[in-house]
């Protein structure tokens, strides 16, 4: 996509709960094209369950607040129809599905998410050939199952691959660079920057400032038991390194930071 | 619309359609010797074969229901007419088969499928082949491929030599019944040295309810011959039950490759209980492949009897047992003679409280020494009122064999869904290629139109079920 993108991403007083349990309490969060925000939290804080509430998973439930794509709201769309409108969640945990070829499931998803364009199956066949090449994973990934024996660097690899080939408006990363070796974490972040270029919004959620040396963020929020304590330019990741999460547990942001 | 929906237009309706015509001939509902007599009267056949037929009338009456698998009490061997004769004419080309049948089998797709890959073709309707070809140059080799009933008007010798031999009437009680009142099916015989290398096909295609049909088919292919033999069966959907209870009998002699592709697609009142068997010579191979899409019930297991050394055989089924059906599938190997080989590969989806079951029996004898056995059976359940069960009897005999066997069942989970659906792909969809996923290396052995079938029918069902949890 060459033209400028306009789209922006609001989360509004969003309260998430799973089962009976709250999680997120009353959540903001605006994203627009071309920026990226880093997500930064402890375990158990909420980060996943951000992202899973904003594609739709059904076992989250919204109980406060609402999700916007560009004014329309979409909290009460399904999965596919959120994806359809510019989402994608690069997978913590992407499932595996024995037998579901790489290359079926990525045709059949391109198909739905853009069902104007006319795909012609060999130059798709190119395309997805071209970004193994550029994710530095074989050309016979197309004939592999869907996450199916794949390395954890694989899977994360080709989660990555899907946020360029499916141009989405916004992307959600989440642990993306976990058990990713040192020169798969650059090529990721590259695909991140490209992504950017192009005019995504880019929500990567970490616990760890690598990645966001090499991708440097336009924001950094700090999430801790469901809530934004802190939000932020590039210092904010320093601290985190420095003092940890449990300067923002302790309630002494206001005093430290002020 | 995307192309992927587009799909969804097709309807199991395609075979769902009743023909308007009426039987030249049928004799009157239920089984008594006089009928039998009379099946065989009508068919003018030699004095030995209606002995045949009369025996296993005994045999028949003599042997019990099987107490195993399925419930067969809806059976009631006196309402069922064992013998319709839609046609007095035999054809050898379409311009000649009455104008409803052979619209019939247009719907159907036989004739296309005819002209486009096959070297030849068999047409049965109710109880009789209607329409039978070879195509020119196979004909020239000595290929017949022609109605069972013609066959032993034709060449008695042949067909008295092998009828029952492979499948005796006293096998199971269904093996009897066909074998007291068979009418039609296909006799196909390939030459020595004879390679045959389009598929033929026999369709079946039952019209009634109430009624039963008995085809009797027998394939002799000779030292170093070579048949793909396709075999195609559609209904319409009656409320009533209809019964097939085919026999197949296969000779796969020295050196020689028969494969054997069988695709059901019976609506879901017929009671399919098929008895298929062949006998594997020295070095010979024998490939049963299975595509089990429709019917209420199917109880099958096709076998093979590997007898000379060297002798191998694989058997693939895909089973769909989707809605109140129950599929009892499987395969019988009996490793008889040393350095045989034996190949089993099971694959079902049961859905909307469907049943479905892997029966098998492989036995490696004492003596059969260095032969080689593998049998994995997969099941896939989407969703939780649906069932599968694995019932393997294995016998190995022999300290030599080596033998694996390997079960899963699984289930599409909701986080696959989601995850699917995360890619803009919606429930059904998702379903659709998950189950697809599952199936992908099977599928690739079913002949393509028909596994374009299975693909479509795969999408219909999973359109038809609801949200998962
Ligand atoms: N599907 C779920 N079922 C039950 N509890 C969940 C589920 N998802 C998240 N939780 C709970 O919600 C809290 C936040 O989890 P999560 O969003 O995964 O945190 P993070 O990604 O920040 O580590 C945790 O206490 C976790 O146990
Ligand atoms: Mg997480």
């Amino acid at each position: 996509m060459t033209d400028k993108q306009n789209n922006v991403l609001n989360i509004e007083n969003l309260s998430v709960k799973v089962g009976d349990k709250n999680i997120l309490k009353s959540l903001n969060l605006t994203i627009k094209s071309g920026e990226i925000h880093a997500l930064m939290g402890p375990n158990g804080a909420g980060k996943s369950t951000l992202a899973q509430a904003i594609i739709g998973n059904p076992k989250y439930t919204v109980t406060t607040g609402k999700i916007l794509i560009n004014g329309k709201d979409i909290t009460d769309l399904q999965l596919y129809e959120r994806a359809r409108e510019g989402i994608f969640l690069a997978f913590q945990e992407p499932v595996s599905v024995q037998g579901l070829k790489y290359i079926n499931f990525l045709r059949t998803a391109y198909m739905s998410l853009h069902p104007n364009e006319k795909l012609e199956y060999k130059k798709f066949i190119e395309q997805v050939q071209e970004l193994l090449g550029l994710f530095r994973l074989d050309k016979s990934f197309i004939d592999r199952s869907l996450n199916d024996g794949l390395s954890g660097g694989e899977k994360k690899r080709m989660e990555a691959l899907q946020m360029l080939l499916f141009k989405p408006k916004f992307v959600i990363l989440d642990e993306i660079d976990s058990g990713l070796d040192v020169d798969a974490l650059k090529i990721v972040a590259e695909a991140v920057k490209k992504a950017k270029e192009s005019g995504t919004g880019i929500l990567i959620i970490t616990h760890y400032k690598r990645i966001l040396d090499y991708v440097s963020p336009d924001f950094i929020h700090v999430l801790v038991d469901g809530t934004i304590v802190e939000s932020g330019k590039a210092e904010i990741a320093k601290k985190i390194e420095e003092y940890g999460y449990d300067y923002y547990r302790r309630g002494e942001v206001n005093a430290k930071v002020g | 619309m995307q192309k992927l929906d587009e799909n969804f237009e097709i309807k199991k309706d395609k075979y769902d359609f009743k023909t308007n015509i009426k039987p030249v001939y049928q004799v009157g509902q239920g089984l008594t010797r006089s009928v039998v007599e009379e099946i065989s009267r009508v068919k003018k056949e030699p004095e030995w074969m209606k002995n045949i037929r009369l025996r296993a009338l005994e045999i028949f009456n003599s042997k019990p229901l099987p107490t195993w698998g399925p419930d067969l009490s809806e059976l009631n061997f006196d309402e069922i007419t064992y013998y319709i004769k839609p046609e007095d004419r035999k054809s050898s080309s379409w311009d000649e088969v009455p104008k409803e049948i052979k619209e019939t089998f247009d719907k159907l797709g036989v004739p296309e499928m005819e002209r486009k890959y096959l070297a030849g073709t068999v047409a049965q309707f109710e109880s009789e082949g209607v329409y039978s070809k070879i195509k020119k140059q196979w004909e020239e080799k000595g290929v017949i491929f022609m109605d069972m009933d013609s066959a032993l008007q034709k060449y008695p010798e042949i067909i008295r030599e092998h009828f029952g031999k492979v499948v005796p009437a006293s096998d199971n009680k269904f093996a009897a019944l066909n074998t007291a009142v068979w009418s039609g099916g296909s006799f196909l015989y390939i030459p020595k040295g004879v390679h045959v290398d389009l598929p033929v096909q026999a369709y079946f295609r039952m019209n009634g309810e109430l009624e039963g049909q008995f085809e009797r088919t027998l394939i002799v292919a000779e030292e170093g011959a070579s048949v793909h033999y396709i075999e195609g069966c559609t209904a319409p959907t009656y409320s009533r039950y209809a019964l097939h209870a085919a026999v197949v009998e296969v000779y796969a002699k020295k050196n020689s490759k028969v494969r054997y592709t069988s695709i059901q697609n019976w609506s879901d009142n017929v009671i399919n209980l098929p008895t298929k068997r062949a006998w594997v010579e020295e070095n010979a191979r024998m490939e049963w492949v299975q595509g089990s899409l429709g019917s209420k019930i199917t109880m099958t297991y096709p076998s093979s009897i590997l007898r000379g050394e060297y002798a191998s055989t694989s058997n693939l089924n895909v089973a769909l047992a989707m809605g109140e059906v129950w599929k009892d599938n499987g395969a019988k190997v009996v490793h008889a003679a040393p350095n045989t080989s034996s190949k089993v590969v099971a694959k079902s989806i049961s859905g909307r409280g469907g049943m479905s079951v892997y029966r098998g029996l492989l036995r490696i004898n004492q003596g059969a020494y260095n032969s080689k056995s593998s049998v994995q059976c997969d099941a896939l359940i989407v969703d939780d009122i649906s069932k599968s069960n694995t019932y393997p009897h294995n016998e190995i005999l022999d300290d030599t064999a080596v033998f694996s066997h390997e079960a899963s069942v699984g289930k599409i989970s909701e986080e696959q869904i989601n995850y699917l659906m995360s890619r803009g792909i919606r429930e059904e969809d998702a379903r659709s290629l998950i189950v697809l996923g599952f199936l992908d290396d099977v599928l690739k052995e079913i002949p393509l139109e028909y596994s374009i079938e299975f693909n479509k029918l795969i999408r219909l069902e999973m359109s038809k079920m609801g949200a998962v949890g």
